[in-house]
């Protein structure tokens, strides 16, 4: 494909960028963008869905808590380890994704993001209301994770460790939306976003692609959300919260939904213009409110989606 | 208390629920039936509505003021928002949502900077006990219930029997018919948009004096109503009105009973139940 080198390139060139910054980075941001990285994940997960397949959700707070809540839960109370705990939490994403697909996919329009959010917000009530294990709202923490291999021991609260284990998770997410984009199955997805009528038309079946998107999106969401608790060392409902749905969507909006970088232009972002509100005033959501109205007003197509527009029409 | 009376109570609280439910739910399914858009920002009206309610009420010691005062300052807020946000991205469905998501925050967010972080009650206007052999039960509830009611009713008459209301319902039937008609229908939108805010905003104010005003709360008006409209069928007043008394009272039996926050998922799940067996829920049209 014309220009497919290039953007190979782009991609791996913006990684190679953020794996270069560590070393340039002072402490604080040193663990401000290691946090963005997984956060980015968490986006690049949902733009799977609002950017290629054309479903807007308000409920991936679940996956990416379900991916929290797998791992975290059965490292603190059955001793799993860092490994398995990992792949718990990551099926547990996916199964979170396949119960809510399998339900919300039945409506059509609105209805599918009102019925997202209730399902959420059932598995947020439900994460306090069993808080004798999850401990609420106030959550837990995990304390001196690591990972053995023989005699090779990785401490994951040390901060270089944190950077590369999110930034090999950023990796593996944005390559392979990527991949996926490009797939004939990336491809069949954009055009169920842009035409369902003739998708179908075309022999393909839409239930079983958009619920094929909405594996592909929980299961990257959830694997972001396995890694901020492994890394961070921290499960609580928060994550599990109507906040934690409205960001990702935000994000991706910001830096452009249905491109592959955006979202990660749009966290970076994001994250800062949020930690800088948070200093000066404490009602520093004002910030994503404002930002909200501002991206539907006047930039509709994101950071980078406008400059894909004007300058750049072959990013993808 | 023996179980006979422990239900009762439920029974007396989920029905007092039901009624002010109806009406917060009410304004969103109107703005939902007649302009096609889903306001997220619907429960920041109702958080509005209360917080309105209790600036007015401690500024003027009249809470019958604040009652009046409450729907115009929101119906005021809504059809600000209408006009320099909606109208402009011509009430694209996910671009509204996305900008109701916006309003929601600047609204919260606004309130926590001026009101503040505090829960603050507001005095009853009216104050009597209802003796029943069993328990003694606030009579202002039951003048909420009645009160709700009443607005309820008011505002199926101004549907059924006034132009305004023609105007409502030929456009939610047929937007482009009805301009045909000689209907304005931007105007129309506009003034669906604000009169959705007041009737949640009213809903908001009557319900301070029983539950205080707190800058957060409009996130469970918003989810209750959201709760009642999908469950009622989208567009449908008729069936937001009939889930409205289903959930409410579901939910103050549960909530009395067990616990409000398993009464609140089994709410959300009973939407999901619902819509899983039928799309478009009790009332709803069949898509177009």
């Amino acid at each position: 494909m014309e220009g497919g080198r290039a953007v190979l390139a782009l991609h791996l060139g913006v990684l190679g960028l953020l794996g270069a910054l560590q070393f340039l980075l002072p402490p604080f941001h040193h663990g401000m963008v290691a946090r963005i990285m997984v956060l980015a994940a968490y986006a690049i997960g949902y733009n799977l869905l609002l950017g290629y397949t054309g479903l807007m959700s308000l409920g991936h707070a679940t996956f990416f808590a379900a991916g929290m809540y797998g791992a975290g839960l059965t490292i603190q109370h059955w001793g799993f380890g860092v490994a398995a705990g990992f792949l718990v939490g990551v099926v547990g994403a996916l199964a979170a994704a396949f119960v809510v697909g399998v339900v919300t996919l039945r409506t059509v329009g609105p209805a599918f993001l009102i019925v997202t959010l209730m399902l959420a917000q059932a598995f947020y009530l439900a994460t306090l209301y069993f808080n004798e294990i999850t401990l609420g709202e106030q959550g837990f923490a995990l304390a001196g994770l690591n990972v053995t291999l023989g005699d090779w021991r990785l401490d994951l609260a040390r901060p270089a460790v944190k950077y590369n284990a999110a930034l090999a998770v950023l990796a593996v997410c944005l390559l392979g939306s990527l991949a996926l984009v490009r797939s004939p199955l990336g491809r069949a997805l954009v055009a169920l976003r842009e035409n369902e009528e003739r998708t179908q038309l075309l022999g393909y079946n839409t239930y079983r692609l958009r619920l094929v998107a909405v594996l592909a999106s929980g299961l990257t969401s959830g694997l972001a959300g396995v890694t901020y608790t492994l890394l961070f060392g921290y499960v609580g409902s928060t994550f599990a919260g109507v906040l934690y749905s409205i960001y990702p969507l935000l994000w991706t909006l910001l830096g452009g939904a249905g491109t592959t970088l955006g979202p990660l232009i749009g966290t970076l972002l994001m994250t800062y213009a949020v930690d800088v509100a948070s200093g000066i005033t404490d009602a520093y959501l004002i910030v994503v409110g404002a930002v909200l109205v501002a991206a539907v007003l006047w930039a509709p197509a994101g950071v980078v989606g406008g400059i894909r527009t004007r300058w750049a029409r072959w990013l993808p | 208390m023996d179980f006979g009376p422990h239900l009762f109570l439920a029974l007396l609280e989920g029905l007092v629920g039901a009624f002010v439910l109806a009406l917060t739910a009410l304004g969103l399914s109107l703005v939902f039936g007649v302009m096609r858009i889903v306001n997220v920002a619907h429960g920041a009206f109702f958080m509005l509505g209360a917080v309105v309610t209790w600036w007015v009420s401690t500024a003027t010691g009249s809470f019958l003021a604040a009652l009046l005062a409450a729907p115009v300052v929101v119906g005021a807020v809504a059809i600000l928002a209408d006009r320099l946000v909606l109208r402009r991205i011509g009430y694209e469905p996910e671009s509204t949502i996305v900008a109701t998501i916006g309003l929601l925050y600047i609204l919260e967010q606004v309130v926590l900077m001026t009101y503040g972080p505090y829960a603050r009650p507001v005095a009853a206007p009216i104050y009597f006990r209802i003796d029943f052999p069993w328990f003694g039960y606030s009579g202002y509830k039951l003048v909420v219930a009645a009160v709700a009611g009443l607005l309820l009713v008011l505002a199926w008459l101004v549907l059924s029997r006034t132009t305004l209301g023609l105007y409502l319902r030929a456009t939610q039937q047929d937007r482009e018919m009805a301009q045909t008609f000689a209907v304005p229908v931007e105007r129309v939108y506009t003034l669906a948009f604000g009169v959705g805010g007041g009737l949640t905003a009213l809903a908001g104010a009557l319900i301070v004096p029983v539950q205080q005003a707190h800058y957060l709360m409009g996130l469970d008006a918003l989810l209750m109503s959201f709760v009642v409209v999908i469950l009622g069928g989208l567009g449908s007043l008729r069936g937001t009105v009939v889930a409205a008394l289903v959930v409410g009272l579901s939910d103050g039996v549960i909530s009395v009973l067990f616990s409000p926050t398993l009464a609140k998922i089994v709410a959300t799940l009973l939407v999901a139940l619902v819509l899983a067996v039928r799309g478009r829920g009790l009332f709803g049209e069949e898509a177009a």
